[in-house]
C-alpha cells in the first residue's frame, strides 16, 4: 500500500473517533436537527463532483460531474437551510404574544450562508 | 506561487472546512449554540467549495469553460431546487426531505466513484485500493440512494406505509448482494491482476454492480413498516457519509474522508440510541419488522374495562388540577395537532396550571422530531422534558395527558415476555390521574394491548388528536 493510502486511512480513522465524541454528547432534543445537520455535512461531496467536473473529457463523464454536481448542490443548500429552519425554531419564550398565531413555519426564513459556487 | 504552494493552501483551507464540520457539530449540542454551530458547519462548507473552486481555476491547465459551466450551472440549478424544498417544507414534512436529500448526497457520491473508475480503467491508475474504494462507494452510494428515495416515498404516503413483503423477497435480496459481492471480487482481483479482464468487461461489471445496488436499497427498505422509517433514515444517513468519504479515497481528497467518517459515525450513533430506545435490534428493523406503522390493525380489546371520559369531565379535570404533564406522541404529528396542544397548554396555564411536555426519545418520527414539531408551535423548550427527568414527577403530576402516544406509554414493557419488554417508557400510570386521547382501540406498531387504557386511573377520550384538543380548549373556556 502507498504511503498516501496509509495517511488517508489515518486520518479516516481518527474522524471517525471524532464523530463519535462530538455526536455522543447531543441531546435527544437535537437529534432531529443533527441528523440534518449531519446530512449537510455529506453534501461534501459536492468538492468531489467539481474535482471530476474539472477532469472530465468525454460525453458521459460530462453528464456523470452534471448531475453528481447538481445533486451535492441540492444536498448542500437544502440541508443547511432546513437545518437552519429547524433550529431557529428553540428559542426560550415565544418572543410574540399570543396574537400571532400563524399555522405553519415563519414566512421569511432569514438567510443562511449557502456556498456560493461564483 | 508554485503549483506545490497553492496545492498546500488549498490543503489547509479543507483542514480548516473540516474543522469547521467538527466544532458546528459539537455546537450543536445545546439548543442556545446549535443555531451558531449549524452556520459555521455551513461556513466550513462555503471555504471548502470557493477554495476547491480558485484551486481549479489556478492550478496548471486551469479549468476549461465546459468545466466552469459544469460546476456554475449544476450549482445553481441543483442548490436552488434544494433552497426551494427547504424554505417551503412544511415542519411535518420535514423526515422525508432530510430522505430526499440523503439520496441526492448518496448518489453523488456513487456519481463520483463511478466517473473516476471510468477514468482509470483500463491505465496503470487502476490499482487494487481504487477497484476497492470504488466498489464500496458504489454500492453504499447506490443504495443509499434508492432505499432513501423509498424512504422518503413511505414517509410522503406515495408509497404504502405498511410493509410490503414479497414472497420470495428475501432470496432477491439476498441474490442482489451476491451479485454485488461477485462483482466486487471480480473488480479487485481483475485490478490486480489475479483476474484478466477487458477493460469493457469490467465495465459492465461495474454497472451490474450499479443495478443490483440499486435494486437492493428497494428491496431492503420496502418490507419495512413506516413506524420504523426514523431508524432506517438514519442508518442510510450514516451510510452516505460512508460513501463520501470511500468517493474521497477514490479522488484522494481529505477534505470528503474526514467529513464523510464524521458522518458515518454521527449517524452510527444516532441509529443505535435510535433503535436502542425502540427496544430493537438494526438488524431486526433491517429484516422486516414485526409491525405496520401507521396501516393500524384493530386488535381484540384489552382484557379488563376501559372508562371513557367525555370532553366536559375531562376539561374540568384538567382545569382544576395544579400540575399536567402532556405525552405527546406519533399519532399528534400525523393529526398535526401541535398547535391545538399547545393552545389548550397555554390556556391552562393562564389559570395557572403548571405545565410540562413528556418527550420519549422516539416520539414522532426521528428521534427529537417531536421537540421540532412543538418548538414550530412556539412552544418554549424549556417545558420540554426528557424521559428520565420527568418520570419521577409523573408521581405528583394530577393529570398526564396522552395524546397519540401509544407503546412508549404501556406499563407491560416493564414486565419480560412481551414485544415492548425492556423498551424505556414513561411512567405515565404513576399520575394521579391519565387522559388518553386516542381515536380508537387500535395498538401501535407494537401490536400489542396498552395495559395503561384499562387502569381504572384512565380515561379514554376518543377522538382524533386535533378535534380532541380543540373539542378540550372550548371546554376549559367555557368553564
Amino acid at each position: 500500500m502507498s504511503q498516501d493510502l496509509l495517511y488517508a486511512l489515518a486520518i479516516f480513522a481518527l474522524a471517525i473517533l471524532v464523530g463519535f465524541e462530538v455526536i455522543s454528547k447531543v441531546p435527544a432534543t437535537l437529534h432531529t436537527p443533527l441528523m440534518s445537520g449531519a446530512n449537510s455535512i455529506h453534501g461534501i461531496v459536492m468538492v468531489g463532483a467539481m474535482l471530476i467536473a474539472a477532469t472530465a473529457d468525454s460525453p458521459l463523464s460530462y453528464v456523470l460531474a452534471f448531475v453528481a454536481m447538481v445533486f451535492g448542490a441540492a444536498n448542500v443548500v437544502g440541508g443547511y437551510v432546513v437545518t437552519d429552519r429547524m433550529l431557529q425554531m428553540f428559542k426560550r419564550r415565544p418572543t410574540a404574544p399570543k396574537a400571532d398565531e400563524v399555522g405553519g413555519a415563519p414566512a421569511g426564513s432569514p438567510a443562511t450562508t449557502p456556498p456560493s459556487g461564483s | 506561487m508554485s503549483q506545490e504552494w497553492i496545492y498546500s493552501i488549498v490543503f489547509a483551507a479543507w483542514l480548516l472546512g473540516a474543522a469547521a464540520f467538527v466544532i458546528g457539530l459539537h455546537r450543536m449540542n445545546s439548543p442556545a449554540t446549535a443555531r451558531d454551530g449549524n452556520r459555521l458547519s455551513a461556513l466550513g462548507m462555503t471555504i471548502a467549495v470557493l477554495t476547491t473552486l480558485a484551486y481549479l481555476i489556478t492550478r496548471e491547465g486551469g479549468l476549461s469553460v465546459a468545466a466552469l459551466a459544469i460546476i456554475l450551472v449544476g450549482f445553481i440549478i441543483g442548490g436552488g431546487a434544494g433552497l426551494y424544498m427547504a424554505r417551503t417544507v412544511q415542519m411535518t414534512a420535514m423526515p422525508q426531505l432530510v430522505s430526499l436529500f440523503n439520496a441526492v448526497g448518496g448518489g453523488a457520491a456513487a456519481l463520483v466513484a463511478i466517473d473516476d473508475y471510468l477514468r482509470v480503467v483500463g491505465t496503470v491508475e487502476e490499482t487494487i485500493s481504487t477497484a476497492l474504494f470504488v466498489v464500496l462507494g458504489v454500492v453504499i452510494g447506490c443504495v443509499t440512494f434508492s432505499g432513501s428515495l423509498v424512504a422518503s416515498g413511505k414517509l410522503q404516503g406515495l408509497i404504502s406505509g405498511k410493509p410490503i413483503i414479497v414472497p420470495g423477497g428475501r432470496i432477491v435480496t439476498g441474490g442482489l448482494a451476491l451479485v454485488a459481492l461477485i462483482g466486487f471480487v471480480a473488480l479487485v482481483l481483475g485490478a490486480g491482476g489475479a483476474l484478466t479482464l477487458e477493460t469493457t468487461v469490467k465495465t459492465v461489471v461495474l454497472f451490474v454492480i450499479i443495478a443490483a445496488a440499486l435494486t437492493f436499497g428497494v428491496t431492503m427498505v420496502l418490507p419495512i413498516g413506516g413506524a420504523d422509517m426514523p431508524v432506517v433514515i438514519s442508518l442510510l444517513n450514516s451510510f452516505t457519509g460512508t460513501a463520501a468519504a470511500m468517493a474521497g479515497f477514490v479522488i484522494s481528497n481529505p477534505v470528503l474522508i474526514i467529513a464523510g467518517a464524521l458522518v458515518g459515525a454521527s449517524g452510527g450513533i444516532l441509529t443505535k440510541l435510535m433503535a436502542d430506545a425502540m427496544n430493537r435490534s438494526i438488524t431486526n428493523i433491517i429484516a422486516g419488522g414485526f409491525g405496520g406503522g401507521e396501516g393500524l390493525v384493530a386488535a381484540a380489546g384489552p382484557g379488563g374495562d376501559v372508562r371513557e371520559i367525555g370532553v366536559d369531565d375531562a376539561a374540568i379535570q384538567l382545569a382544576y388540577a395544579s400540575s399536567v404533564i402532556v405525552v405527546p406522541g406519533y399519532g399528534l404529528a400525523v393529526a398535526q395537532a401541535q398547535h391545538a396542544v399547545r393552545e389548550l397548554a397555554e390556556l391552562l396555564e393562564s389559570r395557572g396550571v403548571d405545565v410540562k411536555y413528556a418527550i420519549h426519545p422516539v416520539a414522532g418520527r426521528m428521534p427529537g422530531h417531536m421537540n421540532v414539531l412543538l418548538a414550530e408551535a412556539n412552544v418554549p423548550y424549556p417545558q420540554l422534558r426528557e424521559m428520565d427527568d420527568i418520570n419521577p414527577e409523573f408521581e405528583r403530576a394530577d393529570v398526564a395527558l396522552v395524546v397519540g402516544a401509544n407503546d412508549v406509554t404501556n406499563p407491560a414493557a416493564r414486565r419480560p415476555g412481551t414485544p415492548v419488554s425492556g423498551m424505556p417508557i414513561l411512567d405515565v400510570d404513576h399520575a394521579k390521574s391519565v387522559i388518553v386521547i386516542k381515536r380508537s382501540m387500535a395498538t401501535g406498531y407494537a401490536g400489542i394491548d396498552n395495559e395503561l387504557y384499562v387502569n381504572p386511573k384512565t380515561g379514554m377520550l376518543f377522538a382524533d388528536a386535533k378535534q380532541g384538543l380543540a373539542d378540550l380548549v372550548a371546554a376549559v373556556k367555557a368553564l
